[in-house]
């Protein structure tokens, strides 16, 4: 009775992976079950709190509500990517500095979007990261410090143009 | 660099205010962080539950023969195999139940290699059920010959409370005006982003490790222990990180017990995690009550009395839901000062879901209608609101009817801050003015207080903690302490008192408080207790290991004693800061002498509090604190939507330890607060919740939240750690009513059963129009 699982290959934080999964495996699932990558989280598992969100392609998705077939031929990064051999990428270093960690069970997901939202717009106002944000939940922090973070790297990039 | 008297001097830097990282921030933000939820053990069964999905009914057959046989189940625990363990504040609960009470009781549970292969176990499991009628309302369950909900509690009575002080009849008559009312405060949960989770293990000698998401771990042993049929020395407790509590982990639920049994059976680690939707059906949530609220003033403003009688919807069983009444007469007979009160309570059991403790605890529920009748009074008697709250605050050394004593009271100056801050008597008078004008969008600015415990709350025996802290040969600093880490950041707290007092680094600071064979005892989060408590028991064990160097020091160094300071990492003359010797070097010396001594030291703090008691006259909190928020809102009267625009926050915090902490709890503590004001709302049926998921069950997201003016008071409590209070249950008490109060100064409508959905709002609004003019709407 165990479903059917096939192989599939892609990029996941910059190195190429071959795995059996099950076909109806979600990619949260995967990360979390099969590639011990448990830095994704589950919260909802219905598409509606963001813990789970990762990049696919550059773009992000949560990874709950795409099976892991799909991952084939493509590039994930999921957080545990996102820091760099100096330490921690600049906006897991904002949200640090500002107090936007509590419980920090969304951070993950928070700061896969907070990422996103930085890097594809260089002029990122709070208001724009609000609703960019909007499908993120977290229950601890109010989301101030959280966009305090966002907007301290938003200022950042502006003034070298580098991070 | 001993005797070295050209290095430079070091000068004092207090880190007491200051912003602090929390120490584990870094490992959460890069996902390195290992959650329970995460947590693997070699050989470790997964455990599912099998949930009723009905709200009463006798359990005719239950049949787990097939679910046996799947390959890959190693065992199928059913209500036997749990009978006779009752556990719960009156032992009506069991982990497996023989009868069927509320929608999420557990009738069977699997240990299986897999989810997979448990969730299939699962349904193979044939339930007989016959259902029976329900009392689904606190009001159904109190009728005579309402069904039973437990046949040993006659008439559905659970818990009652009652408190008097003075002349109730006489005090009404001294009254020219008296608001009465009835709230509702609905049900609402938790919603940690974590959802409930425990693995467990025996090992031969039948000791359980239990990994839990407790935020009370010594007391947890107490309530977990009949649950198995266990003593409470054989259970050891694990606190791996949570996403989350707010109250919600300060008892045993059935999942704990179960996974216990479950690992008792297998010999094997058991985990039990919950889905989403098991998680908004099966844990527990925020009382629902029915609240009679009356309150009375003289024609020049003054209180007169303050009467409530409550009615709880206690659920199918007892937690800590239904124990709010402690705090809500601390409020209806503290909240301002009211000369004569009246509080009774009574819990009625229904086959609804249950109530736990909950961020506010029966604050929340309370102050929603005391700060709305004080609003409404001040209407009445036609002085501005803010005059009338200044009229009715404590001042310090003030004693509330219940021995509340309050020794440092700013409610005063908390109330003249946030209304200057936000302009609110000019605001307020305008909207007003503009209220029965024409227009689709109004704006409203409201004014609510409260008062919460902000030293402990010694409900039980003992409020205390104790702490044990060593400095090795390195001057590196472990604190292994009972005080639990749910989020809420006592670790950065406990970091930064021991870098004030040792004058070492914060990074070399390590905590241990996660284990209950290593820590010692503590209450566990809650009533806004651990900065006040655990801050204290770590200042105290801090001096005494700083006594200890600093003895040793001039002994060594020839130095007069009391003369000597720890300070960036040395030992220096305090007067002038000149580094003596640097620490490390001087607890090797410490170390490695003829006569060795090494530094560790332990330390029991008991806050000066006085038991709750029976009466409830006593004054149990070492410190209690006030806030005020302003609320401005614009009401869309079409839609009834309600945006917040700005909050004016103006909070008691004793003093500020660590600023960015105390901020993020502040910020966090509204935001919860804005979703039980606003949107949240369990919609239960007949004992079912039609809403499990988030999409139907709204928090509130970035875009909703509205920018927040804090303003810290420091009012420096005598007991206090360097003067703070607690602080993070005040920020979700007092944000609904000051909606309210705006919503009513927008609108003239009023809503007594929250949430202030637009739904609602929008219907008290068209029927206030109907009625042709302002009217108080239920
Ligand atoms: S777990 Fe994927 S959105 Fe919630
Ligand atoms: S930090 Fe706890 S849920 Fe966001």
């Amino acid at each position: 009775m165990m479903s059917v699982e096939t192989e599939i290959r892609f990029k996941l934080n910059g190195r190429e992976v071959a795995l059996m999964v099950p076909v109806t495996m979600n990619t949260l699932s995967m990360l979390r079950d099969k590639l011990g990558m448990t830095g994704t989280k589950y919260a909802c598992g219905e598409g509606e709190c963001g813990a789970c969100t990762i990049r696919i392609d550059g773009k992000t998705v949560n990874s709950c509500l795409m099976y892991a077939v799909d991952c084939d031929g493509r590039e994930l990064v999921t957080i545990e990517g996102l820091r760099t051999p100096e330490g921690l990428h600049p906006v897991q270093q904002a949200f640090v500095d500002h107090g936007a960690v509590q419980c920090g069970f969304c951070m993950p997901g928070m700061i896969m979007q907070a990422d996103y939202l930085v890097e594809n717009n260089p002029n990122l106002t709070r208001e724009e990261a609000q609703r960019g944000l909007e499908g993120n939940l977290c229950r601890c922090t109010g989301y101030t410090k959280v966009l305090d973070a966002v907007e301290a790297v938003v200022e950042a990039k502006k003034c070298c143009g580098r991070c | 660099m001993e005797n070295n008297l050209t290095a430079a001097p070091i000068v004092k830097k207090t880190l007491i205010g200051q912003r602090v990282r929390k120490p584990d921030a870094p490992e959460k933000a890069t996902g390195k962080t290992r959650y329970i939820n995460d947590m693997v053990l070699p050989q470790m069964l997964i455990g599912k539950v099998l949930f009723a999905g009905r709200a009463h009914a006798r359990i005719i057959r239950i049949d787990t023969s097939a679910a046996e046989k799947l390959p890959g189940v190693y065992a199928v625990l059913t209500g036997k195999d749990a009978a006779g363990l009752k556990f719960g504040f009156v032992r009506d609960n069991v982990a497996l139940k023989d009868q069927v009470r509320c929608e999420h009781d557990e009738i069977a549970a699997v240990a299986a290699e897999t989810e997979e292969i448990a969730r299939r176990a699962l349904l193979l499991i044939e339930v007989e059920y016959e259902d029976l009628p329900g009392v689904f309302t606190p009001e159904a369950g109190a009728l005579v010959g309402a069904p039973l909900v437990h046949q040993n509690f006659p008439g559905n009575k659970s818990l009652s409370f009652e408190f008097k002080h003075g002349d109730l009849a006489a005090a009404e008559a001294l009254s020219d005006y008296v608001v009465d009312n009835v709230f509702r405060p609905h049900h609402v949960t938790h919603c940690c982003m974590g959802t409930s989770c425990a693995i467990a293990d025996f090992d031969h000698n039948g000791k359980l490790t239990i990994w839990t998401q407790t935020q009370y771990p010594y007391n947890y042993k107490m309530d977990l222990a009949p649950a198995l049929g266990i003593s409470p020395g054989d259970i050891r407790v694990i606190q791996p990180p949570v996403g989350g509590a707010f109250g919600s982990k300060l008892d045993v639920y059935p999942y704990e017990p179960i996974a216990a049994l479950l690992a008792k059976k297998t010999g094997r680690p058991v985990k039990v995690i919950y889905s989403r939707e098991e998680e908004f059906k099966a844990a527990p949530t925020r009382q629902a009550a029915i609240i009679h609220m009356r309150t009375g003033c003289t024609r020049d403003g003054t209180l007169t009395f303050r009467s409530a009688d409550v009615l709880l919807d206690n659920g199918a069983y007892t937690s800590w839901g239904p124990t709010i009444p402690v705090i809500m007469m601390r409020t209806t007979s503290g909240h301002y000062r009211v000369p004569v009160v009246d509080f009774k309570a009574q819990a009625i059991y229904t086959n609804n879901p249950y109530a736990g403790s909950f961020r506010g605890y029966g604050n929340v529920q309370t102050t929603y209608a005391t700060a709305q009748q004080m609003d409404m009074l001040a209407d009445l008697v036609d002085i501005e609101p803010l005059e009338f709250h200044l009229k009715n605050a404590q001042k310090s050394g003030e004693v509330t009817p219940q021995k509340s004593f309050l020794r440092e009271c700013v409610l005063a100056e908390c109330l003249e801050t946030a209304a200057k801050a936000s302009d609110y008597s000019r605001k307020r008078k305008e909207y007003a003015a503009l209220r029965d004008l024409p227009g689709r969008y109004k704006k409203g600015i409201g004014l609510a207080s409260s008062i919460h415990n902000a030293g402990g709350a010694k409900i039980h025996k003992s409020d205390g903690i104790g702490t044990i802290l060593k400095v090795d040969d390195f001057a590196r600093v472990t604190v292994i302490t009972g005080a639990s880490e749910i989020g809420q950041g006592i670790d950065a707290v406990i970091t930064l008192i021991v870098a004030e007092e040792l004058g070492v680094p914060l990074e070399h600071v390590t905590i241990v408080n996660n284990d209950s064979d290593i820590a010692p005892w503590d209450v566990g989060v809650h009533a806004s207790r651990t900065t006040f408590i655990a801050g204290n028991g770590t200042r105290r064990a801090a001096r005494k290991a700083k006594e200890q160097i600093l003895n040793a020091a001039a002994k060594m160094l020839d130095e007069p004693a009391g003369t000597l300071e720890l300070r960036g990492g040395s030992v220096v003359r305090d007067n002038c800061g000149t580094p003596l010797i640097e620490l490390d070097r001087l607890l090797r010396r410490m170390h490695f002498q003829a006569e060795p001594e090494l530094v560790m030291v332990s330390d029991y703090y008991e806050p000066k509090s006085e038991p709750e008691g029976a009466k409830h006259i006593s004054d149990h909190s070492a410190a209690y604190s006030h806030a005020v928020h302003i609320a401005e809102i614009t009401v869309d009267t079409l839609t009834g939507e309600i945006k917040v625009d700005k909050v004016t926050v103006a909070q008691d915090v004793g003093r500020v330890i660590n600023r960015m902490g105390l901020e993020g709890q502040i910020e966090g503590g509204i935001a919860i607060g804005l979703g039980y004001a606003l949107s949240e709302n369990m919609r239960i049926e007949k004992g079912m919740l039609t809403n499990p998921c988030f999409r139907d069950y709204k928090l509130i997201t970035a875009p909703e939240m509205p920018p927040l003016d804090l303003h810290f008071i420091e009012s420096n409590c005598a007991e206090g750690p360097y003067g703070a209070k607690g602080v993070s249950e005040l920020p979700t008490i007092v944000i609904a009513p000051a909606i309210a109060n705006a919503l009513y100064n927008a609108t003239g409508v009023r809503i007594f059963n929250p949430p202030m959905s637009p739904e609602a709002v929008a219907r008290a609004i068209d029927e206030t129009r109907q009625a042709g003019g302002r009217r108080e709407s239920e």
